[in-house]
């Protein structure tokens, strides 16, 4: 199991072996054209959640660098024409360009007529093409990418696109280490589709809360400043500075090297 | 044999400051056979008259069906339609690839008005020789555009193109305020008696020489809707009844000019 954006698009290493790059010659003169082979400063999890009326987003602040918190204000939560959010996980040069790319777009739908918006099913089809498009190429945008807003039905929408262009849907996403590890506690919450319309936003807000709780205590590249969104068909709530509440390392007190050394 | 030198290419000036060969272009419309376009609050129809170039050829096309939500009727140079529809759905069917949507109405008749309007400024093009009225449905609900070989587009309540259409016009805004709130079939047979208005003194409303195109809304906005479909032969037998003479004597009072 390795759940670092390093390691995505990559045949796993314990099923066949470290990969055999001996035939490529050192110098960049010689052997095939190489693009971006590994991201650089990197995003942790982002994890969605559907309810009744919508759909609450969160992500953390954090942009590392390596293993190193290089930057502790990075806004990975973007929206997009006030009425839909994505998420961005993996390489935050590649989101970077990705949301200028969705800027422009939102900017010619609103500049040439009025009364058509790109909702968040829209949007999420768009992001596919453009990071399957990438990954033909050969020169990958390093994301996972999770869209949330509304649908056709103004029904509450939410999808990931990934590197590679694969796409997915459920009621509840997670992308890097959340789909490990928050992933199970959201699911516990809402299962399937039925139980996630039967969910308030008040619930999905505290689930949401609580698996950035847990994976602050568990995941080595995450960060206890986050970003929360939530999207209704009355719009976004979008907090940029929210501080993970009641944090409890009790069951940490007798490992050494593990959270908040005192001593 | 010219009539000036200002008519040779399509990117000069005449001194009055016309553009010689797009009016031409425009005259191709006026000689192609009628079509007719109406929309309400629900639907938007095409109606046309068909010409076939001899007893022994099939009719000419007159509508064409550009995606699950809309479509056009054409006058003039049908080849230059096809080129225009041809790009028309790959347009739509890009819309639908890349975003998972229908196109907006508005911006495809947009784009084929921009694509028009460059064959007018570049040495050794000629304007297309074809008029179109476009009839389509997306989340703000039917429209109906008008488009000229100028590059010229415009939303139109009701409209008509082709040969002798001023008769059409005059019956549709005659009627100007009934279309809003008609249904389908009430739509369909305003569109066959504008269209009727505009044949020729031996002429009549036959299965072969009609061609209707509908489409429309059933619920708010894009989440049902009765897509574009095209209705000819057969098909229109029960409309150009409904609307043949005579048939409309009862009940309906007829128009009588003073």
């Amino acid at each position: 199991m390795n759940h670092l954006p390093q390691a995505w698009g990559r045949p796993r290493d314990d099923v066949y072996g470290p990969y055999d790059s001996s035939y490529l010659q050192s110098n960049q003169s010689h052997g095939p054209t190489q693009h971006t082979q590994s991201p650089v400063v990197t995003g942790t999890s982002v994890i969605a959640l559907k309810f009744k009326d919508g759909v609450v987003i969160a992500a953390d602040n954090l942009a590392s660098y390596g293993s190193l918190a290089r930057f502790t204000d990075v806004k990975r939560l973007r929206k997009f024409a006030g009425t839909s959010i994505v998420g961005f996980g993996g390489d935050v040069s590649d989101m970077q360009y990705l949301d200028r790319l969705l800027n422009s777009l939102d900017i010619e739908e609103a500049y040439s007529t009025a009364g058509h918006t790109l909702n968040a099913k829209n949007l999420h089809t768009f992001l596919s093409k453009v990071l399957y498009k990438r990954r033909t190429d050969f020169n990958p945008l390093w994301n996972q990418v999770l869209v949330a807003g509304l649908d056709d039905d103004s029904k509450p929408f939410l999808a990931s696109a990934d590197l590679l262009g694969t796409t997915f849907s459920a009621p509840s996403l997670a992308t890097g280490f959340g789909a490990h590890l928050a992933q199970p506690l959201l699911r516990k919450v809402a299962g399937d589709e039925e139980a996630a319309a039967k969910l308030t936003k008040e619930q999905a807000i505290e689930a949401v809360k609580e698996s950035m709780k847990v994976l602050f205590y568990r995941d080595a590249r995450s960060l206890d400043k986050y970003s929360i969104a939530v999207i209704t068909k009355d719009g976004i709530e979008l907090k940029e500075d929210e501080k993970l509440e009641n944090q409890s390392w009790a069951f940490a007190d007798q490992i050494r090297g593990y959270g908040t050394q005192i001593n | 044999m010219f009539r000036n030198n200002y008519d040779n290419d399509s990117v000069t000036f005449s001194p009055q400051g016309r553009i010689f060969q797009v009016e031409y272009a425009s005259e191709a419309v006026k000689q192609g056979s009628v079509v007719v376009g109406i929309v309400s609050k629900t639907h938007a129809v095409l109606v046309a008259l068909k010409r076939n170039a001899e007893e022994l050829s099939s009719y000419q096309k007159k509508v064409i069906a550009i995606d699950e939500h809309l479509g056009l009727s054409l006058a003039g140079l049908a080849s230059d339609a096809r080129v225009l529809s041809n790009f028309m759905k790959q347009q739509s069917l890009s819309s639908r690839l890349t975003y998972g949507r229908a196109i907006p109405i508005e911006r495809l008749v947009s784009a084929i008005g921009d694509r028009a309007q460059t064959n007018t400024q570049h040495y050794g093009k000629r304007p297309y020789g074809v008029g179109l009225l476009v009839a389509g449905v997306d989340e703000t609900g039917p429209h109906l555009f008008e488009f000229q070989p100028s590059g010229m587009t415009q939303e139109m309540v009701a409209c008509a193109i082709g040969a002798r259409s001023q008769m059409a016009r005059t019956y549709l805004e005659r009627n100007l305020d009934a279309f809003a709130s008609c249904g389908r079939e009430e739509l369909v047979k305003h569109g066959l008696r504008a269209l009727k208005e505009s044949l020729a003194q031996d002429k009549e409303l036959t299965v072969e020489n009609c061609s209707v195109g509908v489409v429309g809304i059933k619920g708010e906005g894009m989440k049902s809707i009765e897509g574009f479909k095209l209705f000819d032969g057969q098909e229109v037998q029960v409309w150009v009844d409904m609307v043949a003479d005579g048939a409309e004597a009862e009940g309906e009072s007829m128009e009588v000019d003073a």
